[in-house]
């Protein structure tokens, strides 16, 4: 296996990621998207640690998903405060924040 | 030492401009005074041991921190003490003094604190103008010179409540900035020719150059450095500021406007002889400006009524005198003129402040006549002063006026030797027409005097009888009750009237048996000398050396006959003015208003001093009012300068207008447009 397969796995992970956060129209949706972005980014990080045989990508995934798990906590909070707000989850929903 | 001499005034300014308004008048007075004359004494000592060095090395030098260092031109703040500033110190701080003490008396009807404001302005003016002379360079000068300015501004305007007195302090110090300016240019062009400005330094190099036949650099820079000089010493172009200076405190008129600031010009150039001396076509200019400007001056106090300002224009035509001396390259005759001068302009000065003190405000020399029995002191300090700046023999103006127009006679042209002759008979006819009018004859204040503001009939409107002093008009009684000098003023105006009469005698030309003692004192001081005094510039040390040979001295013997013959012309020519003053305001009184009218047109004309102010107002004031209003206010300012700051927000507001639209609140329009943007980061990167 060589580091071009996970490459490629990474990339079509944050594809599917990217795909999500701007095709779904929920926002719970939205943040599993967002989550699957992080972990494609994650798997090239180790990927490229094995490669180059240091431990600093691994380290850096610890740090990614430390946040992601902090990300998700304030995330889903968010998203409780805004559904109770507005009876929705569509993300079009919430726009009065401009010009 | 030498730099207690100026520093002591200074301390006196700062004590009474800090505290002096809570002291007594006794205090704030005494003390300006006090300090002054102490500044005198030891100016006396300074000079003493100045004389006891020999000739060619009288210097005394006291350098107080290096000033200014810049690559390899550097700057001390010293003081340098030789003939000339010697001459200048005993005059500043001697005159000072006597009018300092004069002033505790004419003042003291002020309230305290415009009492102590006055005399710590005084002070001040003192401290400027002794660092003015005392300076050994010339950014030292400068320093001084502005300060002088200044103290003139701030003492012309000292009765600032009233609106001729602001114009005139205004008017005093825009045409002074004007001389000012040139003054910056001619310094900064030494500092280019020469890379110094020490006057030894730039004078021994000078030395070493070419007299310029032709205009070249020395030219150019004497003409700035004399441009200066007008403004300050009030010659043409820049006199006009003169005149109307006499809304200032008489006291301030005989010191700053008479015997010391204005005399600056001709000390300059004095100073920088070396450097003029190099520069004939500038010396031409400048005599003729001299000779001009005294004979204009004197045809204009012919004609004035106002006490003061008929001194103001003697003070113009005789600094005058003393430009066309240095002219013609006798800078000491110059300097003699200064001297005596001084003393006999410092006492006209505080006399017509007498004159003014008795009749409670009254200036107007229509107004007065007969007041010789009511002030007998006044009175005859006043002649005594009146017929030394005559030029009548064996009085000082008599010695120092036939020294110039000997000189001029000897060295320039006749042309300009005639017209000094006919300011000398000028100078004799206007001053004993002031004498006459104010000391003898029918008495015409009576009623006037009582209400001192008088009125305003002498065609000047804009600046006309409110001239005067806002002194003393509290009295409210006619003019049956007259009082004399107060003993301070007294004392002033009789040692000025000593000195008015003994301060020839410190210069007797050959031809009467004398030395020059005071040109001879003078001599190494114009000459580049630089005995003792290790030069900055290497190559100069050998010429230094030379210079501390003793000269031959001055040949003047060989014209003695000469000299006599002037003097005797110009001897007739000062009896001739007195005895024409005396016939036609004295005994024909009819005469000279019978050739008023008959040459109405030319008595108009010098009774509107020739129509120069209003020539100035339509050439040069109202078209920078028109250009800065419409031109540069309204046009630029308001059009351009704030056109520009206004469009800038109106195309800010206006390009937001559109470019907002893109925060429409989405949050997948944001991520998307994040998106994009490292997408096409990276894409960049790599197709790059």
């Amino acid at each position: 296996m060589s580091i071009g397969h996970y490459l490629v796995l990474s990339g079509l992970l944050f594809s599917i990621g990217a795909a999500g956060v701007f095709l779904r129209r929920n926002l719970i949706t939205l943040l599993l998207s967002v989550e699957i972005m992080l972990n494609a980014v994650n798997l090239a990080f180790v990927a490229f640690g094995r490669q180059l045989g240091t431990v600093d990508g691994q380290i850096i995934t610890f740090f990614v998903m430390t946040v992601a798990a902090a990300e998700a906590a304030v995330g889903l909070a968010l998203v409780i405060g805004l559904f109770r707000h507005r009876e929705s989850l569509n993300p079009e929903a919430f726009t009065s924040l401009k010009w | 030492m030498l730099a207690l001499i100026p520093l002591l005034p200074f301390a006196g300014f700062l004590v009474n401009a800090g505290v002096g308004r809570r002291l007594p008048k006794a205090v704030t007075g005494g003390l300006a005074s006090a300090v002054m004359v102490i500044s005198f004494l030891l100016a006396v000592l300074q000079v003493w041991s100045l004389a006891a060095l020999p000739p060619e090395s009288r210097q005394i030098n006291q350098t107080l921190f290096t000033w200014i260092t810049a690559g390899d031109f550097s700057l001390d703040l010293a003081l340098r003490l030789d003939a000339l500033s010697a001459v200048m110190i005993l005059v500043i701080t001697g005159i000072g003094s006597l009018i300092h003490i004069y002033s505790t008396s004419y003042m003291h009807e002020e309230s305290d604190e415009a009492f102590a404001r006055f005399f710590s302005y005084l002070n001040l003016f003192c401290f400027f103008m002794l660092m003015l002379v005392l300076g050994s360079n010339v950014l030292v000068m400068f320093v001084g010179w502005e300060g002088v300015g200044l103290c003139s501004y701030l003492l012309i305007g000292f009765y600032y409540e009233k609106q001729a007195a602001q114009d005139a302090a205004k008017k005093a110090f825009v045409v002074n900035r004007i001389g000012d300016f040139a003054f910056i240019l001619g310094a900064l062009l030494l500092v280019v020719t020469f890379n110094s400005l020490d006057f030894t330094t730039i004078a021994l190099a000078a030395k070493e150059m070419p007299v310029e036949t032709a205009f070249g650099t020395l030219s150019l820079i004497t003409l700035l450095l004399f441009i200066g000089a007008t403004g300050k010493s009030a010659q043409i172009p820049l006199y006009t500021w003169l005149p109307d200076a006499m809304e200032g405190p008489t006291p301030v008129s005989a010191l700053i406007h008479a015997a010391t600031m204005v005399t600056a010009g001709v000390y300059m150039i004095g100073r920088n002889a070396v450097l003029f001396e190099h520069a004939p076509i500038t010396m031409t200019i400048v005599a003729v400006v001299g000779a001009a400007t005294a004979l204009m001056a004197g045809t204009i106090g012919l004609v004035q009524n106002d006490i003061k300002r008929v001194l103001a224009y003697s003070t113009v035509s005789q600094l005058g005198y003393m430009f066309l001396a240095m002219g013609m390259g006798a800078f000491g005759a110059g300097i003699f003129h200064l001297m005596t001068h001084a003393f006999f302009k410092a006492c006209l000065f505080l006399g017509s402040g007498a004159v003014i003190h008795a009749l409670h405000g009254e200036q107007d020399i229509r107004k007065m006549g007969g007041l010789k029995k009511h002030i007998p002191i006044t009175y005859w300090t006043f002649v005594i002063a009146a017929i030394a700046i005559s030029g009548v023999p064996f009085l000082s103006g008599f010695f120092s006026k036939d020294e110039i127009l000997f000189e001029t006679f000897l060295h320039g042209s006749q042309v300009l030797w005639a017209v000094g002759v006919l300011t000398s008979l000028l100078t004799a006819t206007y001053m004993f027409r002031l004498v006459h009018l104010t000391f003898h004859g029918e008495e015409r204040f009576g009623a006037a005097a009582a209400h001192a503001h008088g009125h305003d009939d002498h065609g000047a409107p804009a600046h006309g009888h409110a001239a005067h002093d806002a002194h003393g008009h509290a009295h409210a009684h006619g003019g049956a009750h007259l009082h004399d000098a107060p003993a301070p003023m007294a004392f002033a105006l009789i040692v000025l009237a000593i000195g008015s009469i003994l301060a020839g005698y410190t210069n007797i030309p050959h031809a009467l048996g004398g030395h020059l003692a005071l040109g001879t004192w003078l001599e190494p001081a114009f000459q580049a000398t630089n005995c003792g005094q290790p030069v900055a510039v290497g190559d100069l040390a050998g010429i230094a050396l030379a210079d501390c040979l003793p000269g031959e001295g001055a040949n003047v013997e060989d014209h003695a006959a000469l000299e006599l013959t002037l003097m005797a012309v110009s001897s007739l020519v000062a009896f001739a003015g007195i005895g024409l003053a005396t016939f036609l305001w004295l005994k024909r009184k009819d005469i000279p208003a019978q050739m008023a009218s008959q040459f109405s047109g030319v008595h108009k004309v010098l009774l509107n001093k020739y129509y120069v102010d209003e020539v100035y107002d339509a050439t040069i004031v109202q078209p920078i009012k028109v250009v800065s209003q419409d031109g540069l206010w309204r046009g630029f300012d308001v059009k351009v300068v704030d056109g520009a700051v206004n469009g800038a927000g109106y195309f800010v507001s206006g390009v937001s207008i559109i470019l907002r639209l893109l925060q429409n609140g989405s949050v997948k329009t944001y991520a998307a447009a994040i998106f994009a943007g490292a997408v096409s980061i990276l894409a960049y990167y790599f197709w790059r």
